[in-house]
């Protein structure tokens, strides 16, 4: 006796009951708070902030916490609420010479002015567990030094001076600066669109990309310039009042690289940059995202492209972005059986004129 | 404005938004056939999973507007139960399960059996708009091969599938020729559905929003499957009849039933099987 597939909706409603319930798990343990995940998951949180493009730690942690610490889940929550947000114009350019840095570091420079900050990194830690995190180990508090409290000038600037390196183009106008959410991505992308593109792409992906120039597919021989992690200032012009005001202090991490350029024919023999920007603490990411940036750029530096597939932007762009991929990848669960069963309609008959032709 | 839920414009998107994709839908319907860019929004379920013609559904409600909502043909498949309680929650509009009752009907894979009228918008979902996306894995190349009504490619395709294999090996996502012009993907219905196309009375739209694309036959436009004089296209479907309701007409639905594998047939448009029950 066949028995109706009813009751869709019942099983949707206990699904999302369960979910809380596995969320919160065992009662006997304190509930998270969105205050410890704010203050002691800072990475998680850039990374959400990062791919979810929207500034705001508190959302973030609200949305880890809610995601069960799926950072994707949390990204596409932090997504589905911003896309709900008004636009209301758009801020003035962010000058990173201004910032305040916690981290900055050269690779191409024993020593500048400034110095090289190492900051709060993981770079030198011995990866052994910490067992005292098990206990309730207290930690001390660390005061920075004053070294902390300066801005750096840009490391790629000492090489301008020299004119040794290609000099950034700024953008001037909206029209040279796209609006990804705003607008359907179109192919060819300038470069405003594809690091904003990058910028919110995922970091794995990124990485993957970044990894694979490295090993030979469109090599671009890159040096880390240098790299930064601080806060900004972001500024918004009030029309009716006529200047600007600081509407935001946010952190990012800034990279850039200073690659090899042989020369071509229209481009003389001198360094090349690439530029990776990336909210939060998220150095993995913004050198990722200077490597394939610079990959892209084969097409307007006059270079031959290898055909690799950090070159290609149809590829990069179209692919990087995770909440795209993962909606597309696991949609493939939802039910297929109309297609199916016209598969199964197709090949028994393709089978049986086979079968036929063999026999007769 | 808002209604049913505070925090949430009508049909959750903002007017601006729905101005943008009412716009794409304009053109849309101005060129059949034709695969509209639009600056399609992240919505509160994956991508993959009906963003596309939720937004369409979304840009098209009116407060009279009676919806259903159906995924493989049915009203009680868990996608389709979601998005029907999406629309109850931000648009407060009145839903039904009766095809011929509906003002709006959005689907996934399925084209109701029912005839559609002319009072009546069917909203596609649609995962990969490109008819020409596995010949070419390009955007900026299928383009220029659209522009220049270049399709060779998927003849050339159809042709090797008869040469292989004795007839064209599509099932469903049957590529079709809309208004003598552009080559359309009719989204993953099964190719018994294409027929229902042609010269259909209802304004049928098509929303992809991972893809950013937005496509739409008018009411009573030409709608041709693609084939050859020599193996014309045939509306395939199991050679079964209902065994709920009788009807031998319709697309049906194979359910194991035990664990020896028995069959049994049932119609996949559950509100046409129950309308022919009584
Ligand atoms: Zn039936």
């Amino acid at each position: 006796m066949y028995v109706a597939v009813k009751g869709g909706e019942r099983a949707i409603d206990n699904a999302h009951r369960w979910l809380e319930d596995e969320r919160r798990g065992d009662r006997k343990v304190t509930d998270l708070s969105v205050d410890q995940i704010k203050t002691q998951l800072s990475l998680s949180i850039a990374k959400v902030m990062a791919e979810g493009s929207l500034f705001d730690p508190e959302l973030a942690s609200l949305a880890i916490k809610q995601a069960r610490g799926d950072l994707i889940e949390a990204i596409f929550l932090i997504r589905a609420y911003r896309t709900t947000l008004p636009r209301f114009g758009v801020g003035q350019p962010i000058n990173t010479d201004k910032m305040i840095a916690k981290r900055r570091i050269s690779a191409t420079f024993k020593d500048l002015p400034g110095g090289q900050l190492l900051g709060p990194t993981f770079d030198y830690t011995h990866r052994l567990l910490d067992f005292k995190l098990l206990a309730d180990g207290s930690i001390d508090e660390f005061e920075p030094g004053k070294d902390t409290e300066q801005m750096f000038q840009h490391v790629t600037q000492f090489l301008n001076n020299e004119g040794i390196i290609e000099t950034e183009e700024t953008s001037s106008s909206e029209a040279e600066s796209p609006d990804l959410t705003r607008q359907p991505l179109e192919i060819p992308a300038n470069r405003a669109l594809r690091l904003q593109a990058l910028t919110r792409s995922d970091e794995g992906f990124l990485l993957g990309m970044a990894y694979s120039t490295q090993r030979g597919f469109g090599r671009n021989h890159p040096f880390v310039g240098e790299l930064r992690i601080g806060l900004i200032s972001v500024e918004f012009e009030i029309p009716e009042i006529g200047f600007n005001i600081e509407i935001a202090e946010i952190e990012i991490s800034e990279c850039e690289t200073v690659n090899q350029f042989l020369g071509s024919k229209t481009h003389p023999p001198k360094f090349t940059r690439g530029y990776g920007f990336v909210f939060g603490q998220s150095e993995r990411k913004a050198i990722s995202m200077a490597l394939v940036d610079r990959a892209l750029r084969w097409k307007e530096l006059g270079e031959v492209s290898d055909g690799a597939p950090a070159q290609d932007e149809e590829f990069v762009l179209y692919h990087g972005d995770n909440i795209q991929a993962t909606g597309f990848v696991e949609h493939i669960k939802l039910p297929h059986y109309v297609d199916f069963q016209a598969e199964l309609e197709l090949i028994r008959k393709i089978r049986k004129t086979a079968f036929e032709a063999k026999k007769g | 404005m808002s209604n049913s839920e505070e925090d949430f414009n009508f049909a959750y998107l903002d007017e601006q938004t729905k101005r943008m994709i009412r716009r794409a839908l304009i053109k849309a319907i101005c060129i059949p056939g034709y695969q509209v860019p639009f600056a399609s929004r992240e919505m509160p379920m994956p991508y993959g999973w009906g963003t596309g013609g939720v937004q369409v559904t979304a840009a098209c409600l009116q407060e009279t507007d009676v919806l259903k909502v159906i995924d493989q043909g049915s009203d009680d498949t868990t996608n389709a139960v979601s998005i029907r309680k999406f629309f109850e929650r931000v648009a407060g509009v009145k839903t039904t399960e009766n095809t011929g009752k509906a003002s709006v009907i959005q689907t996934r894979h399925r084209i109701p059996e029912q005839v559609l009228s002319e009072d009546q918008i069917l909203v596609y979902q649609v995962p990969i708009p490109e008819p020409l996306r596995f010949l070419e894995p390009r955007e900026t190349e299928t383009r220029v091969m659209h522009a220049l009504e270049e399709y060779g490619l998927m003849h050339v395709k159809l042709y090797e599938d008869i040469s292989i294999n004795g007839e064209i090996s599509t099932a469903y996502a049957y590529p079709v020729k809309v208004n003598d012009r552009y080559i359309m993907d009719p989204s993953p219905t099964p190719k018994f559905d294409n027929p229902k196309m042609n010269f259909c009375p209802a304004i049928q739209l098509f929303g992809a929003g991972r893809e950013q694309r937005i496509y739409a036959v008018p009411p009573y436009t030409k709608v041709i499957s693609l084939d050859f004089e020599d193996y014309p296209f045939e509306a395939s479907r199991a050679e079964k009849t209902c065994e709920i309701c009788g009807a031998t007409n319709t697309y049906l639905d194979e359910v194991v039933i035990d664990d020896k594998g028995t069959r049994m047939f049932s119609c996949s448009d559950s509100d046409y099987c129950n309308s022919q029950k009584s």
